[in-house]
């Protein structure tokens, strides 16, 4: 069996951090490859060096596909050799026809006239090779993500590719739609395709997989041959976490306060588009001084609704429920209002709505609590100044200089930033909304180190997180929801994956 | 000078780039034309007229770059400042109303006109652009309507006043050609006061951190703004003394600088445009400060449209036509960003000032407003231009 690609010593580093060190991969031609690795090991990072989003120049190297060196200088020309990539998140026009999007871009034309009938015909042939039977004059907007994942499938078709790689492709599918694509893939290697599929979902690899590279911090750690089923989950897991689970999580003693800090009661939230949907349904839960409470989930669950709708309504309609901290009902209808309460909440998306990028670390760290560094209205430089030097030293904000502009630190310092931001703003309770997506494990190590030291100076900690190895680490106790409500809850002692999978699961 | 000092002043420098090329970038224009025009442009009758006639898009881009800031435009106020200018004549003209009672009602209409469009920006998020092309229309065709298509005027003294008045030399008569004593000393007492303010805010950093900006920087910088502001002072004082309309400017350019550099207002302005989602998850009301900044922006347009119909000495309704263009062009030629959360006060002043000398330097030597339209355009083009480049290099 010949190599269709290899990737020689791929080195690739960002402004303080080294997404992949001397990283090495090789795959042979027909087979379906899998990557492996936690968030943030470099798997992205990989196959956008392999694909030209970051073009030749950029990285330290080499790429051989198809028998010579390439040098790609962006995406366009790693298309024009036959290398398709799908991104986790879908690159589709909403308001455009499935036919539109197939061919955006490598329009079937004759001087820049559009061949309609051409490009439907074609469309309807791509469409029944992945299966989808969709009218192509449908708009993109109108199909549901699954089949929305097989029109950006039949679009790399459309390329006449030769590896194609899927980053995460059923992340947001349902079950059996998951299947489906499976299905197509092992279908397109059999008609000679070679695929790299990056997944988190051991079970789906382990079922389609040739080999599998696994990927840990940046460094190719072991490429296993899946063939013949010799390979377990376990053997995926160990190689993937590296070091074994109880060094991942700093050492904590729980003291945790007999009377409940805050306590939220029947809370409920409807969808702000959708009045029929309910995405938060009846919630009750409570957290103590001194405790870490874990939110478990899978992926729309209504874990970051119920956290954003108590904190001042910042999502959905028809909010109705109450909160209490210290036993007395509090007013959390706006921001402002839940802010003085004594709440905080870090949002998942750090870029999108916690930090302005273009700001300095200081105008970040002070924004939720300016009245703190402020006489009437006006605001004193200096203590500005030093609330930033206080936070940068204590919570160890990586930078020379706190008037840095956010936006040129790594994402493990931004999340530090957005921590401090909240610690100065002095919550009573703080809600963490996947408070270590997306940076590196040295950096997660830290917010762990600052979640434990919340929890240990008396604040409620409330963390919201899709990976359960987190929350079996670090909390005390774990709710589970599924479906707006909350299926259950689990004592640390007795949780485990299983445990909370089947509580998921439990209708 | 340690190896070290220099090495930050250089780095200081490179990172405020944008400010203070902008300086440079006007301090170079008016050379330029000071030779072009055989020394007319630093004429102090030239000046007084200099200021004269941009003191309205002086005023105007001092409230637009709070908008801009905001992430919205105002396409509007050119046409507000015609139908300030026809109310304000209806009403004194016409009515025979007194100017201490018009001036004020006509500012509260502005800033009522400014919250009218702002709250449909800011309480039902209809796109700024919409909204204030809406308003410019709508505004363009009352003020037809107010004048009935006619030419109202002229205006009392005390009206006038307002912007072609200067303010009178306690220390000596009102004698023409005399050199302005008064006017003088009011430039020395700045002169003065602002290093010692600087000063002073320098020490108050210093108690809790290390001053960011060196020293030579500030020392430079408050020698060439005292110089300047001498300097100007002296060429208005030989002639008619200060405009009024120069110190009413003057003081709207501190209160400004004031507002956004210094109080949590500002800073919450700049969060908005640098990213709204974020700073109403830090508990700020951005709706309330969306419709701060159009109220504001509304009256300061007001009080432009009074300022130039007191300049013309009547009130037609050709006035105002195009002038949102020339305030938005001011506020981007002084660094704002379109995407907003970026940009300064004096910035937008400078942005004015240089579209002004531009104006009047290529009116001297008699290039045609055609010419001057494309060289204008192109002045525009070239700031935006240096802006992003400066962005992509950092």
């Amino acid at each position: 069996m010949d190599t269709i690609l290899e990737m020689k010593n791929i080195t690739k580093t960002f402004p303080g951090v080294k997404a992949l060190d001397d990283v090495s991969l090789k795959v042979e031609r027909g087979e379906i490859h899998a990557l492996c690795g936690e968030n943030g090991a470099g798997k992205s990072t990989l196959m956008k060096v392999l694909s030209g989003v970051y073009p030749h120049g950029t990285y330290d190297g080499d790429i051989l596909y198809d028998g010579g060196v390439q040098e790609f200088k962006d995406i366009r020309d790693s298309e024009d050799r036959g290398i398709i990539i799908i991104h986790q998140e879908l690159a589709l026009v909403p308001l455009l026809s499935i036919a539109e999007n197939i061919f955006l871009g490598n329009e079937m034309s004759e001087n820049g006239i559009v061949n309609w009938p051409a490009t439907f015909a074609r469309t309807g042939e791509l469409l029944k090779k992945v299966g989808l039977k969709e009218n192509p004059a449908t708009l993109v907007t109108n199909i549901g993500v699954g089949k929305q994942q097989l029109v950006e499938i039949a679009k790399a078709l459309s390329k006449k590719v030769k590896l194609l790689i899927l980053d995460e492709p059923t992340a947001s599918l349902q079950e059996n739609d998951s299947q489906k694509l499976l299905d197509l893939l092992l279908e397109f290697k059999a008609q000679g395709i070679t695929s790299i599929l990056i997944s988190h979902k051991l079970n789906e690899i382990n079922r389609v997989a040739d080999r599998i590279t696994i990927i840990r911090d940046g460094k190719a750690i072991s490429t296993l041959d899946a063939r013949g089923g010799k390979i377990t989950e376990d053997d995926i897991v160990k190689d993937m976490v590296g070091r074994d689970m109880a060094h991942r999580y700093p050492e904590r003693t729980p003291n945790i306060g007999t009377d409940k800090l805050m306590e939220v009661r029947n809370w409920s939230a409807t969808h702000p588009l959708h009045p029929e949907r309910k995405v938060v349904d009846n919630v009750n839960i409570d957290v103590a001084a001194g405790e870490v409470v874990g939110i478990a989930g899978l992926m729309g669950a209504g874990r970051t609704e119920l956290a954003m709708s108590i904190f001042g309504q910042s999502y959905g309609t028809e909010i109705s429920g109450e909160v209490l901290i210290n036993g007395k009902p509090v007013d959390v209808s706006t921001v402002e209002k839940a802010i003085e309460s004594g709440l905080a909440y870090v949002t998942e998306d750090r870029k999108e709505m916690g930090l302005i990028l273009e700001e300095s670390i200081t105008t970040n760290i002070t924004l939720a609590n300016l009245d703190g560094v402020a006489e009437n209205g006006v605001l004193n430089d200096g203590a500005e100044r030093s609330v930033a030097e206080e936070y940068r030293e204590k919570i160890n904000i990586r930078t020379p200089n706190v008037a840095q502009k956010v936006m040129n630190l790594s994402g493990g310092n931004q999340q530090k930033v957005v921590l401090s931001k909240w610690l100065f703003a002095a919550p009573e309770v703080l809600i963490l909304d996947e408070p270590t997506r997306g940076i590196d494990v040295g950096a997660k190590y830290e917010i762990y180190t600052i979640i434990n030291q919340l929890a240990a100076d008396g604040k409620g900690v409330i963390m919201i997180s899709s990976e359960m190895p987190e929350l079996l680490g670090m909390c005390d106790r774990i709710y589970v929801m599924n479906e707006g409500e909350i299926k259950g809850q689990l004592a640390a002692k007795d949780a485990s994956q299983e445990a909370i999978m089947r509580m998921i699961l439990k209708a | 000078m340690t190896d070290t000092e220099t090495k930050s002043i250089g780095y200081y420098l490179r990172t405020h780039i944008r400010e203070y090329g902008m300086v440079v970038a006007l301090v170079a224009i008016l050379a330029f034309f000071q030779v072009l025009t055989d020394g007319i442009m630093l004429k102090p009758v030239n000046l007084t007229n200099l200021f004269l006639q941009n003191s309205y898009i002086i005023i105007m881009a001092v409230g637009m770059l709070l908008v801009i800031v905001g992430g919205n435009i105002d396409l509007s106020v050119g046409s507000v400042v015609g139908f300030i200018g026809a109310l304000a004549a209806v009403m004194i003209v016409n009515w025979d109303l007194p100017t201490v009672f018009v001036v004020p009602a006509c500012l509260v209409v502005g800033a009522i006109i400014g919250a009218a469009q702002g709250y449909w920006v800011a309480y039902w998020r209809i796109p700024s652009f919409i909204v204030t092309l809406a308003g410019m229309l709508v505004f363009k065709g009352l003020t037809l309507a107010l004048l009935g298509g006619a030419s109202v005027g002229p205006f009392p003294d005390v009206f006038q006043g307002m912007s072609s008045g200067f303010i009178p030399d306690f220390f000596g008569g009102l004698i023409e050609g005399r050199f302005n004593l008064f006017s003088m000393t009011l430039g020395v007492a700045l002169a003065a006061i602002l290093p010692i303010i600087g000063l002073r805010s320098r020490a108050k950093q210093a108690k809790f951190a290390a001053v960011e900006e060196p020293m030579v920087v500030f020392v430079t910088k408050h020698a060439v703004a005292g110089i300047a502001i001498l300097f100007v002072t002296y060429l208005l004082s030989t002639y008619r003394g200060l405009p009024n309309i120069l110190v009413i400017m003057a003081v709207l350019i501190a209160i400004f600088t004031f507002l956004t550099n210094s109080t949590t207002l500002g800073r919450r302005i700049y969060a908005l445009g640098g990213n709204e989602k974020a700073a109403k998850l830090s508990g700020i009301n951005t709706k309330r400060l969306t419709f701060f900044t159009f109220a504001n922006m509304g009256m300061l347009a007001a009080l432009a449209g009074l300022v130039f119909a007191a300049r013309l000495n009547t009130a037609t309704p050709k006035a105002g036509l195009a002038f949102e263009l020339d305030v938005i062009a001011a506020v981007f030629i002084g660094g704002a960003s379109m995407s907003g959360g970026v940009g300064k006060v004096i910035g937008a002043v400078v942005g004015a000032l240089i579209m002004g000398v531009m104006n009047n330097g290529m009116s001297i030597i008699g290039v045609g407003i055609d010419w001057q339209q494309v060289i204008k355009g192109l002045v525009l083009l070239a700031a935006v231009i240096f802006d992003v480049y400066n962005k992509n290099k950092a």
